[in-house]
């Protein structure tokens, strides 16, 4: 009975790892492509690979990813791999991008598990392009109701707040790596 | 059973959605577009095939008492082969299915089909019968996945055919389970005349 069930379990073990190597290469080929893609929409135009020149900055206890954007050898941009846990259903990831100048240049939604046709318009033109080209230096970066410059998604709110508090996030974060790098 | 009845019987007499109303987390959780229902219906096609034909090849071999541990393994270990191989080649789709592909494992229509099919069955009739409850549950998936993304977020497989947001309870919970109603009650109407 014990040798029988050891059988199968070998067998699907066999079957499993023969899989895994298989795929693996794709797999993460394909998350690659993913982060490259995110950062191309948010970066100005580079001429790198920003995904395998990335950095880790640390902020609030947190280790956040950035991602620089370069031009000729010269840094035009970095893109920060941001997140918030305050938004109403899990995490969200959002990559956001900022030029030198710390303009953000672009958002883009990774991953998020908000309510579909509320909270998800966060990933439409209509809510993020408000971001664009705004400097977090003099762009408040919150919702109008708490005093901010940002435009609430309607009946959204939490969502809105969350969204800003990535994109604070990142704005951090950049600066951080700014600083450090400068030095 | 001719083998052609194999295979109506999983689509029309023992439809897993409609008739046997089994598996029916993925099928309320994933449906909230015609693509994600059709998506989640062939990933358990898949399992069910592969599942159904390797239980049936090792039933006379494994004992009754570690029956139902060794078809989980196997059941397992496909659905891991799966998530694998989406992650691979289409990673959008399995991004949107997300942690209902792993919940494949505890999908009753599989380890049910294993029982009372596979495991009194030759291989070539499991793997009909897994197409069969496969098309079943794929075809009943998708149709109400249609019915809530038009009635929803007004498109049909992401295209937009009105501008606007549509009836957005369709797309959260309660529409899952008013439409999975209604068409329970069409689909057994239509069916039950023919009988």
């Amino acid at each position: 009975m014990s040798v029988c069930l050891t059988l199968v379990c070998l067998f699907c073990a066999a079957l499993l790892g023969g899989v895994y190597v298989l795929t693996l290469d794709k797999i993460n080929q394909e998350a690659v492509k993913k982060t490259n893609n995110a950062i191309a929409l948010v970066t100005p135009e580079f001429d790198n690979e920003p995904s395998s020149e990335s950095q880790t900055v640390s902020l609030d206890g947190e280790d956040i990813t950035v991602y620089p954007a370069k031009k000729g050898g010269e840094t035009v941009g970095y893109a920060v791999e941001s997140f918030t846990s305050k938004g109403f259903s899990g995490t969200i990831n959002i990559m956001v991008g900022f030029d030198m100048d710390g303009n953000i240049v672009g958002t883009s939604v990774i991953s998020h598990a908000e309510t579909p046709g509320l909270g998800a318009k966060m990933t439409e033109p209509a809510f993020y392009s408000q971001f664009e080209g705004k400097n977090p230096a003099s762009f408040r970066l919150s919702v109008t109701k708490d005093g901010g410059d940002v435009d609430a998604i309607t009946a959204s709110t939490i969502t809105s707040r969350a969204f800003c508090d990535a994109v604070d996030r990142a704005y951090r974060a950049f600066q951080k790596i700014v600083n450090d790098n400068s030095k | 059973m001719s083998k052609l009845s194999i295979i109506t019987n999983g689509i029309i007499k023992s439809n897993p959605t409609f008739i046997l109303v089994l598996g029916m987390c993925p099928t309320l959780g994933t449906t909230t577009s015609a693509i994600n229902g059709l998506g989640m219906g062939l990933a358990t096609t898949f399992v069910l095939i592969l599942s159904n034909v390797f239980i049936s090849l090792f039933a006379k071999m494994i004992p009754d008492k570690v029956r139902i541990p060794s078809y989980i393994v196997i059941i397992a270990s496909f659905v891991t082969v799966l998530q694998l191989l989406m992650q691979a080649y289409v990673p959008d789709l399995y991004a949107s299915l997300g942690l209902f592909i792993p919940l494949i494992v505890v999908n009753c229509i599989i380890l049910g089909r294993a029982e009372a099919f596979a495991n009194k069955n030759t291989p070539g009739d499991s793997a009909l019968d897994g197409i069969g409850i496969g098309l079943g549950f794929t075809i009943a998936l998708t149709v109400i996945g249609l019915v809530r993304e038009l009635l929803g977020s007004l498109s049909l497989f992401g295209f937009k055919l009105a501008e606007g947001d549509g009836i957005l309870a369709f797309v959260l919970a309660p529409g899952a389970f008013l439409v999975l109603g209604y068409l329970m009650v069409i689909f057994r109407k239509l069916t039950s005349k023919k009988a």
